[in-house]
């Protein structure tokens, strides 16, 4: 079976409220299945690697097919929790090391 | 090269300059290099002066536009006598037919755009991107809805944006995609918008190309009309004096 070759997201959460990690993935699991669905989404194989709710960081994993995908579904968040908010990528790697060396956390 | 993005349409209040001074150090902070915020009709060039110093100090290169939303195509082109000298990019409003094919045939309109909730009145079609392509006008797409619009009336959006989408790549019609961000929230990375651009079936080179090339292709022209130097497209004053 072929290796799925996966991506790490660095994220960085622009609002003016603090969230739990919950809120924060219920947030991008409902962006991806508003807008690709629930067979997008269950292709998209997404997971909360890493998240710091107070300085509004997180490092989010999926397959290296649907990375465009979940960048749409991330870039059309605007509420979490039904609080004005929006996600932004600052980081894109195929290791946690070059992530975290690329954000120089 | 380093690509420049561009934002064409942030929608913030101009009169309120702290509103303006953060969303322009945010879009500096994304990584744009250009950023057009509209103005009325009726403006006062003190407040132009203003923004330009604002995108100064953000270290970011303001463009000043106007947006028109004329009824009829004489009050369009009354609109474009009167301020195509007066600002680097025109963008149309198109609510009308008539008014549609006025501004896609007029070379002094940069940008022509629909209504975003009437599905009835987008009238990019066949015949408008033909016109469109022999002049210099480009398709403006503002993402503002994609993030307002849920339900059936993003379902329609997007089916008609990738309609209108296709038909301006059939017509080689340039297509601009801007935030058209009223709020700080709203505004997002070029690669970001980018990757919103998918939605509507722009591949990702056309994409980028939406947010840099296509933009600051239009700044570059319209600057270069624009300066003393102009004289006609490809004639320009490069000396003046008793040298000459």
């Amino acid at each position: 079976m072929k290796r799925l070759k996966r991506r790490y997201l660095a994220l960085t959460i622009d609002s003016h409220e603090t969230f739990g990690s919950t809120e924060f993935i219920d947030a991008i699991w409902a962006a991806v299945s508003k807008l690709y669905g629930e067979y997008g989404a269950s292709r998209a194989g997404l997971s909360l690697i890493d998240y710091d709710g107070e300085r509004k960081f997180a490092i989010i994993r999926t397959i290296h097919t649907t990375l465009e995908m979940v960048r749409t579904a991330l870039a059309s968040i605007t509420k979490i929790s039904n609080k004005p908010a929006a996600v932004h990528v600052l980081a894109v790697s195929g290791t946690l090391k070059a992530l975290y060396h690329k954000v120089k956390v | 090269m380093k690509r420049t993005y561009a934002d064409l349409h942030l929608c913030v209040n101009f009169n309120n300059l702290e509103q303006v001074s953060r969303a322009v150090t945010r879009a500096s902070r994304f990584g744009y290099g250009l950023v057009a915020i509209p103005f009325p009709p009726r403006f006062a060039e003190t407040q132009v002066k203003q923004l330009q110093r604002i995108c100064e100090d953000a270290g970011i290169e303001f463009v000043s536009r106007v947006d028109l939303r004329p009824q009829t195509p004489e009050e369009l082109l009354n609109g474009l006598r009167r301020l195509r000298r007066k600002f680097e990019i025109i963008a149309v409003l198109c609510e009308s037919k008539n008014v549609a094919r006025q501004a896609a045939k007029d070379r002094r309109v940069d940008l022509v755009s629909f209504p975003q909730f009437d599905f009835r009145r987008r009238f990019f079609d066949a015949a408008e991107a033909e016109l469109a392509s022999c002049s210099l006008a480009s398709f403006e797409i503002d993402m503002k809805p994609l993030f307002t619009l849920e339900g059936a009336a993003r379902i329609r959006l997007l089916s008609s944006l990738r309609r209108e989408a296709a038909t301006a790549k059939e017509f080689r019609v340039p297509i601009v995609v801007s935030s058209g961000a009223s709020d700080e929230l709203l505004m997002r990375k070029p690669m970001d918008l980018a990757a919103l651009a998918s939605l509507f079936d722009l591949n990702g080179e056309s994409a980028i190309e939406a947010v840099s090339v296509n933009p600051a292709a239009i700044v570059k022209r319209n600057r270069e009309k624009l300066s003393s130097r102009f004289v006609a497209p490809g004639i320009r004053v490069i000396r003046r004096g008793k040298d000459c």
